[in-house]
């Protein structure tokens, strides 16, 4: 452990733009959604009737989590139900970047040759994190009690958080042992993530198996219900998840060899297959692990989206007095059009994150010096580009289509669900558009698209809440996808948005053409 | 077309940094041609110009007749370069990382490739990441070495190669250079490879070429050092420019010596009688540390 001191401050400061925008940005979310809820509505009365709904809508269930009263915090609480995902995704993904990333990159190599102890790297990423983890606890508890929140409620909210960042921080450092690259650490930890995610949701959605539930880190932090019943008992389980986890990562790190990882690698062909000879099929190569991947992982959304779609109906023909005020907002139909409409949204985000993630490939591809030996072949600058782009437009296309088919086919209406769905992909267009455009021109400044990614969230989470300006909504490409099922379907919103994000990826790879590589 | 890479008067700068300086570099087709410099000195650079890969400017570049950002697709089909950090994909196989990008040049020849593989030892299955540096640096040379191609570019292509190798990497190159029509830019910072591969070589520092020419012209701009045994007193010897760090004790001299001042200086030896007499040539490492540490301009 010795020189975790001075390890830490160099995570700090490598970390020092991007840690405090978590920390606050998550951390002011509850408030914000509560000066929401404040203006949105007139009377407790609305409240009552709008938690009452919620709280039957499986749909709702699924997205949210379950809710369990209707004060304005425990409302707060739920509509933040996907804050804690986001919480571990952010705490998994500093927790690589200062482990394995390193490692891999050389740097630790460096580091550990000066007097610096074994386990000193890790220790330094995990305090850094869990520290981070603490302070946005505190800024959930101040904020919230600050707002005039009950202040036993206000700690727990603060404490789930915190535990939030703590587990998945264990996560990732066990991702990062494990494999031996950033890469294959960071799919590892969003896997851990993505099934947490469903088992949770699983659990949520019915009564005789809410064990499922029990069996997920996220499915804990639901169960605190702080401002409700402010349960210890899943708090004290994350707590002792977070503790095993950095125990096991750091045994697997003490039995380990440096730069290798447990999972070993294995040889391959000595010569390459005559398919292997052009940009294209580089690019595939590169792709593909990355296009199964998320595949597989929207077509399991799919299959968990339809599948709590078909109940959302049901359990509303079943509560009386819900019918009502579901009929009050168009019936029935309306709220199962309503909840694939959100289902899809949620979808074209996580897809705009692979367009984001496919297209910066070409970024990495450029700084491990890669692209420097391909571009000294016959291979020109715009080939190099398109060859990557494709990946990031198509991808997500291929990712959608399995998403919106398999929900529609389980559900029963493969149409709208699967055109809902569809209907995303010029907004991630969009993005990946962006993408190119910051790679062509702004090199140093690409990682900014996953801040437009930020802001499309935001802005589709708080956006409608906090009354922002049609303009600012305007900004994100989202707000233009026809709402759909349900919804009127215009093509020129989606034909406007494809040519915007032509014209993007266009100027890109003309840009690219004109510049240094690598820059 | 006698000359493979003319370059004259280019200028790169990076922001405030002037990588670059009026730097000129030619390399006759047919030669095999070092390219030294301190580190920094833009030989990295100077060779990402030639490629197309970054744009200079200030000065021009010719490239095998072409220009080099231009015509950069076209160019490159007649040559292969060895970066000087190598690093391959770690989904592919050091085999397939050769084959690929002997295709996207334009073809390479199977029978080379397998001759190359065997003569440095390499194991063409391992994947990207696990092999070590030297290992690395060999799938690059092999994948360069493959195709037949007019140019090889070659930016430090022997870091990390053990003695051994760095023997069969110098063979190989000699077997390029009796083929006559090959042209290697071979920049290095191991002067027994470049003293022996290289018919001209050019040194640069701080982005602009410092001196260029044959071993033979460069060694005859420096000093032989000289040590003597004397018969009789000897006289001004002092006094001749070109003479420099002069001792002398009991009839024994020592000095270094100008070329151009060798002959009066001998002459003066040999009126005091000479009992006997060592003379050292000029070592590359003298002659590199004079460049290399020689203030700026
Ligand atoms: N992309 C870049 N951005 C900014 N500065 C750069 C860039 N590439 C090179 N430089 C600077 O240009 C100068 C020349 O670097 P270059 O890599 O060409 O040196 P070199 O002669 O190859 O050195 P070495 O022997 O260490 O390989 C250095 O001062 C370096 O810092
Ligand atoms: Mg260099």
């Amino acid at each position: 452990m010795t020189g975790t001191g001075r390890l830490l401050r160099l995570v700090l400061r490598r970390d020092r733009w991007i840690m405090p925008l978590w920390i606050f940005g998550f951390g002011i979310l509850p408030y914000v959604y509560i000066a929401g809820f404040e203006t949105l509505f007139a009377t407790a009365q609305e409240r009552v009737d709008y938690a009452r709904v919620s709280a039957a809508n499986t749909g709702f269930i699924a997205l949210y989590g379950p809710l369990h009263g209707d004060s304005l915090g425990e409302l707060a609480v739920w509509r933040g139900g996907f804050v804690p995902l986001m919480i571990g995704l952010a705490a998994l993904l500093t927790v690589v970047r200062h482990t394995r990333a390193d490692e891999e990159s050389g740097r630790t190599e460096l580091v550990r040759a000066t007097v610096v102890g074994r386990y000193a790297q890790l220790a330094a990423a995990l305090i850094a994190t869990a520290g981070a983890s603490l302070l946005m606890g505190l800024v959930v508890a101040g904020t919230m009690i600050g707002a005039g929140q009950p202040v036993a409620g206000s700690i727990a909210l603060g404490v789930v958080f915190m535990l939030s960042g703590w587990m998945f921080a264990g996560v990732g450092a066990i991702a990062a042992q494990l494999t031996s690259s950033a890469r294959s650490a960071r799919t590892l930890g969003v896997v851990a993530l993505g099934v947490s995610f469903v088992l949770r949701l699983g659990g949520d959605v019915s009564d005789d198996r809410e064990f499922l539930a029990w069996l997920s880190p996220i499915g804990w932090v639901h169960r605190v219900f702080p401002y409700g019943e402010n349960n210890g008992g899943p708090a004290v389980l994350a707590l002792v998840f977070a503790i095993v986890t950095v125990g096991v990562s750091a045994y697997l790190l003490a039995h380990r060899d440096m730069g290798a990882g447990l999972l070993a690698s294995r040889l391959g062909p000595a010569t390459a297959a005559a398919s292997l000879g052009s940009p294209l099929a580089l690019a595939w190569r590169l792709h593909r692990g990355l296009l199964f991947g998320w595949t597989a992982g929207f077509a399991a959304l799919g299959l968990v989206f339809g599948g709590v779609g078909s109940s959302v109906v049901q359990l509303a023909a079943d509560s009386g007095g819900v019918d009502e005020v579901f009929s009050r907002i168009g019936g029935s139909g309306a709220v199962t059009d309503a909840y694939f409409a959100t289902t899809a949204a949620v979808c074209g985000l996580i897809a705009a994150c692979y367009a984001v993630q496919a297209a910066l490939r070409m970024r990495d591809e450029e700084q491990s010096g890669h692209a420097e030996a391909v571009l000294s072949t016959s291979v020109g600058r715009f080939t190099w580009g398109a060859s990557h782009l494709i990946f990031a437009l198509l991808g997500p296309a291929v990712a959608l289509l399995a998403q919106g088919l398999l929900a529609g086919v389980v559900h029963g209406t493969v149409g709208p669900v699967l055109a809902a769905s569809l209907a995303q992909l010029p907004a991630v267009w969009v993005l990946a558009g962006v993408t190119m455009l910051l790679v062509g021109t702004w090199p140093k400044m690409a990682s900014l698209a996953w801040g437009a990614i930020a802001a499309c969230v935001l802005l589709l989470l708080v956006g409608s809440l906090l009354e922002f300006d049609q303009w600012v909504l305007d900004l994100s490409p989202f707000t233009h996808v026809p709402h759909l099922p349900g919804g009127t379907f215009t093509p020129l919103p989606l034909v406007l948005l494809t040519a915007v994000a032509a014209a993007f990826g266009g100027v890109g790879l003309l840009a690219l053409r004109r510049r240094d590589v690598p820059r | 077309m006698t000359e493979a890479i003319d370059v004259e008067g280019l200028v790169k700068r990076f922001g405030a940094v002037t990588a670059l300086d009026q730097l000129d570099l030619r390399v006759r087709t047919g030669e095999v041609h070092g390219f030294l410099g301190p580190n920094g000195a833009g030989k990295t650079t100077t060779i990402r110009v030639l490629l197309g890969l970054m744009r200079a400017d200030g000065g021009t570049a010719r490239l095998l007749g072409g220009d080099p950002w231009a015509d950069a697709t076209a160019l490159h089909r007649r040559l292969a370069y060895v970066p000087g950090d190598v690093t391959f994909w770690p989904q592919l196989t050091g085999g397939e990382v050769i084959d690929l990008l002997g295709r996207l040049r334009g073809g390479l020849d199977p029978k080379r490739r397998d001759a190359l593989i065997e003569r440095f030892e390499l194991d063409p299955r391992k994947k990207g990441r696990t092999y070590s540096k030297g290992n690395r640096q060999k799938v690059a040379l092999v994948a360069a070495l493959s195709s037949d191609v007019e140019l090889l570019v070659l930016d430090e292509p022997t870091s990390g190669l053990d003695p051994l190798m760095e023997e069969v990497f110098r063979e190989v190159i000699l077997e390029e250079k009796r083929r006559g029509d090959r042209t290697v830019l071979l920049s290095s910072h191991i002067l027994s490879e470049v003293e022996a591969l290289c018919d001209r070589l050019t040194i640069i520092r701080a982005g602009r070429a410092v001196e260029t020419g044959t071993l033979a012209d460069l060694r005859h701009l420096t000093r032989t050092t000289i040590r003597a045994e004397l018969t009789g007193p000897v006289n001004g010897l002092a006094s001749i420019t070109g003479v420099h760090g002069l001792t002398s004790e009991d009839g024994r001299v020592a000095f270094d010596v100008d070329a151009d001042a060798l002959e009066p200086a001998l002459k003066t030896l040999v009126a005091a009688g000479v009992r006997s007499l060592i003379s050292q040539p000029p070592s590359l490492e003298e002659l590199f540390l004079r460049h290399y540490t020689k203030s700026e301009k």
